[in-house]
């Protein structure tokens, strides 16, 4: 199973307020 | 990649595609790997490469850091517990075993957990600064 990421700070913001989890950020500079 | 999945929200922000979202949230570094609480608060910060289980001990120990901070004293337990049990040779196990003695004496308010914490320092973590830190329990 892969990591499912999103782009959206604050989308995942509001969804960890609406009682899901933590919120992970991962910041990187790897080659896309 | 499951426990990832299950336990966080993951967010990928890319320099060259958000760079604004380093200065937001002060990232310094490549790669870094921020845990942030519903409200925005950050908890736990990684920051470089870590091998596999390196990395799976730091994101237990921040799952951890976030529960403490909520005042949920028995699941800090549990992940702390996990981290210093499981993953013993770590980096973030003799952490990870100072804070459950801090976690359990949050919970119960019974100073004795603390002493108990620094008896088992002078088995486990010898040389680790989490030991010093638990000797003015003893």
């Amino acid at each position: 199973m892969s990591i499912v990421w999103t782009k959206d700070v604050d989308q995942a913001l509001a969804d960890a307020r609406a009682g899901a989890r933590p919120v992970l950020l991962d910041f990187s500079a790897a080659p896309m | 990649m499951s426990f990832i999945n299950e336990s966080f929200i993951p967010v990928k922000i890319h320099i060259k595609e958000q760079p604004k979202s380093f200065e937001r949230f002060g990232a310094q570094w490549t790669p870094t790997i921020q845990l942030l609480d519903s409200d925005g608060t950050k908890r736990h910060q990684i920051e470089g490469f870590l091998p596999a289980d390196d990395f799976l001990a730091q994101l237990k120990l921040g799952l951890a850091h976030s529960a403490f901070a909520r005042q949920e004293f028995k699941d800090a337990e549990s992940y702390y517990e996990d981290v210093a049990n499981t993953l013993p040779k770590s980096d973030a196990a003799a952490e990870a075993l100072y804070w459950l003695g801090v976690s359990r004496y949050k919970g119960s308010g019974d100073p004795g957990f603390l002493r108990q914490t620094a008896e088992a320092f002078k088995t486990r973590f010898q040389d680790s600064s989490w030991a010093k830190k638990a000797s003015v329990w003893a």
